[in-house]
């Protein structure tokens, strides 16, 4: 693993700064409407996931700078892989020593909650100022009407695909029903194009098109009360459809992690997989001349609609949170609410290249939408998806259900042939039941 | 006063004296005291945490809290649960077979190297490159060695015209199993070879030519001198060998994460992942404090059953 560490310290002229720098005293003037006041000479250690595309992390420290230097404190930002960021937040809980700010992944704060500093000023301030939080966020970021965490958006899982495949299989764009959307993977097998999706341990990759696959015949997990529901006819549904979307995948999509589908598609191996928008990055800034050609014929599209009628997507969401042991916490949250203000969060949009998609739904006009066309898929990743705990509530069983890979293991069963897809149902639901009992 | 003063100051430094001087002379109050910072060690880093798992795995603790104490109800819950005995039955598996090849491979290895081979240093020095190199390089080596679609042995297979597909490595769970322990051989071999290399060597020249002027065979020296001169570092070496495959964690982690299907889900990896991502620490405790019969059980048999003292004495067991 690989840390990514920058120290950011306050310059000696920060009063200067604050000075001249007009941008800062409008930002100021806002947050002392929220009363939050940085602690003198506060010291912040914040850890979040190492960036997927380098203007994200470029944009985030600079930014991070600028607020340090204006406020006369001290921010540190380390970068770490974002799955290992999560046992990095589960044991600064536990221990109740570490970063001040964690940015994790899905419900990890809704892990702790007891833990965490309640940030319901700063995200009913964001939310009154950027025409509120889609609701999504809401199930993410809130824990018993007080918000627990901020919701960063998330990154966004679209078909990323060579257009002149899809065409070459007969075409014209990605299907926007399931029924057609297998019809297009088996034209696609059929021309030696072939689609792929990780069926592996991938906890990013696989969780999201797993999920989806799941959500769009009207399976899920459990229901709002909690109750396992998973053993069910919708689900079968689901696991005979995704047998037959398999059949016509790139051989090996059983064994493969997260990075996986990059690599098959970036090499040519495959035209059609589910992923952030760092496939098509990574190739429009590719010096070789083959990787530029390539990033031309890279389109992206949503998940189609299934039986359910509705977009049922899953992407992976980010969350920043405050711990209750930080001694700084208004530094803290003055620092989030910085960071999330229009003027700061849709240039780092920008610089992302729209890896993350907005939670405030006034930074649905960001420019980053619609500069590239090939990014637009992306925009509305947050409004239509749900949320991982979906249809119940989100807690410990809810990330356990995603850890232990249950309902990627069931449609892996199915698909290695090892379960009929009723079995398969039938003993992912036991699972679940284990984890919901707990 | 002051010359009560004066007359009790020599007494007490006398008795100071004396004190000093049976703690000097006593071998085992000073051995105890010497003992104490390694004590402290390994209380601190050692029982501690061990201790604090194994309560841990009778509690219901998750992230974030300490948790009540439940009694055995995480190790029933573990006894109904088919992932967990697919763990077990996994890391028996991968023990079992792993370590019986190295402990082959690296005799025959051991005992190649042992004979006057040119470059003997320079050779013995590149033997021992896997097992330097960090874990998790050589998992990531594998990673791309077993790619379905980059493999070097598919792409080398396609080149000769061998096979026409890929090569679905970690694809399906034989294949995948048989793909984590071949990976686990290829690391753990130097450890078995070099170890046993440096018992060879201890071996003094006579006994064999001795045996050889009395006409033993290649086969009964190695049987009746090579061998049991061996075995007290073999007893050692496979014992340290079984405990790290049984314990592995590293390779399945770069690997395989333990899928597909969790055919590769070692106790050790699958500890992590109920533990830490999923957040149930006590379960994750007693899963991994259920490992320690199948160590104590592993140590026992390579302990007693390969140190046979008598044996060693050129007496019958």
């Amino acid at each position: 693993m690989t840390n990514r560490r920058d120290v950011i310290k306050l310059g000696a002229g920060a009063g200067l700064v604050l000075g001249a720098g007009g941008l800062i005293k409008p930002r100021r003037a806002a947050a002392q409407s929220l009363n939050l006041k940085p602690e003198p000479g506060a010291k912040l250690r914040v850890l979040r996931w190492k960036r997927f595309v380098q203007g994200d992390e470029v944009n985030w420290l600079a930014t991070t700078k600028k607020y340090a230097d204006a406020n006369n404190i001290e921010i540190r930002v380390d970068s770490e892989n974002w799955e290992d960021v999560r046992p990095k937040a589960a044991v600064a809980a536990q221990v109740g020593s570490g970063p001040d700010i964690i940015i994790g992944t899905n419900d990890d704060p809704q892990k702790f909650p007891s833990k965490l500093v309640d940030v319901s000023d700063v995200a009913e301030y964001l939310g009154a100022k950027y025409g509120g939080w889609y609701d999504v966020c809401k199930r993410y970021g809130q824990r018993d009407g007080k918000w627990i965490a901020l919701p960063m958006g998330a990154a966004g899982a679209c078909l990323v695909h060579r257009k002149s495949h899809i065409q070459k299989a007969g075409f014209e764009e990605i299907p926007k029903d399931t029924a057609n959307f297998l019809k297009l993977c088996q034209a696609l097998h059929k021309n030696g194009t072939p689609a792929g999706f990780a069926l592996g341990h991938a906890t990013g990759d696989g969780n999201t098109w797993c999920h989806w696959a799941l959500w769009s015949h009207g399976g899920m997990v459990v229901n709002p009360k909690n109750e396992v529901v998973l053993d069910s006819p919708e689900t079968v549904a689901a696991l005979e459809y995704v047998k037959q979307l398999y059949a016509t995948f790139v051989p090996g999509t059983l064994s493969w992690l997260d990075p996986s589908n990059n690599k098959a598609f970036l090499s040519g191996e495959c035209s059609l997989t589910n992923n952030g928008i760092s496939v098509y990055y990574a190739a429009k800034t590719s010096d070789a001349p083959a990787m530029q050609e390539m990033a031309k014929d890279i389109y992206h599209a949503n998940f189609p609609v299934g039986p359910v009628g509705r977009p049922t997507e899953f992407n992976l969401m980010f969350q920043a949170f405050v711990f209750q042991y930080t001694k700084f916490p208004n530094a803290a949250k003055d620092y989030l609410r910085f960071m999330w203000e229009r003027e700061q969060f849709v240039p780092w949009m920008e610089a992302s290249i729209g890896y993350v998609s907005h939670p405030l739904k006034a930074y649905e006009d960001a420019p980053v939408w619609t500069a590239d066309p090939k990014a637009t898929p992306y925009r509305d990743s947050v409004k239509v998806m749900l949320d991982n705990g979906y249809s119940g509530t989100l807690g410990e069983a809810s990330a356990a259900v995603i850890s232990d890979f249950v309902v990627v293991d069931m449609f892996a069963s199915v698909c290695a042939g090892s379960a009929s897809p009723k079995e398969a149902a039938k003993a992912a639901a036991e699972k679940a039941k284990r984890i919901y009992k707990a | 006063m002051t010359v009560a003063a004066h007359g009790y100051a020599p007494a007490a430094s006398d008795r100071w004296r004396r004190l000093a001087l049976a703690f000097s002379d006593s071998r085992n109050l000073l051995g105890l005291v010497f003992m104490l910072p390694a004590a402290a060690l390994l209380i601190v880093f050692l029982a501690y945490p061990l201790g604090l798992g194994l309560w841990l795995g009778f509690t219901d603790a998750n992230l974030g809290s300490t948790g009540r104490f439940t009694g055995i109800a995480n190790y029933l819950s573990l006894a109904g649960d088919p992932v967990y005995w697919l763990s077990v039955s996994n890391t028996i598996l991968y023990t079992v077979i792993a370590s019986a090849a190295k402990f082959f491979l690296g005799l025959w290895l051991a005992l190649l190297l042992n004979q006057n081979v040119p470059f003997k240093a320079f050779v013995r020095a590149i033997v021992l490159l896997p097992w330097i190199v960090p874990t998790v390089l050589s998992a990531i080596a594998f990673w791309w060695i077993y790619d379905t679609q980059f493999s070097v042995i598919t792409w080398a297979l396609k080149g000769l015209g061998l096979i026409d597909g890929s090569i679905d490595f970690l694809g399906n769970g034989t294949n995948a199993r048989i793909s984590v322990i071949v990976a686990n051989v290829w690391r753990g071999i130097p450890f078995v070879a070099i170890s046993l290399l440096a018992g060879l060597q201890t071996i003094p020249g006579s006994l064999y030519e001795a045996a050889t002027l009395d006409g033993a065979s290649s086969y009964q020296r190695f049987r009746y001198i090579t061998l049991p001169m061996l075995t007290p570092i073999i007893a050692v070496v496979m014992t340290f060998s079984v405990l790290f495959t049984f314990t592995d964690f590293q390779l399945i982690y770069v690997l395989t994460r333990g899928g597909p299907v969790n055919t590769t889900h070692l106790m050790a990896t699958l500890a992590f992942q109920r533990a830490i991502p999923g957040g149930r620490l006590g379960e994750g405790a007693a899963l991994a404090s259920s490992m320690i019969p199948f160590l104590v059980a592993a140590v026992m048999f390579s302990y007693y059953g390969l140190q046979r003292r008598k044996w060693q004495q050129g007496t019958r067991d």
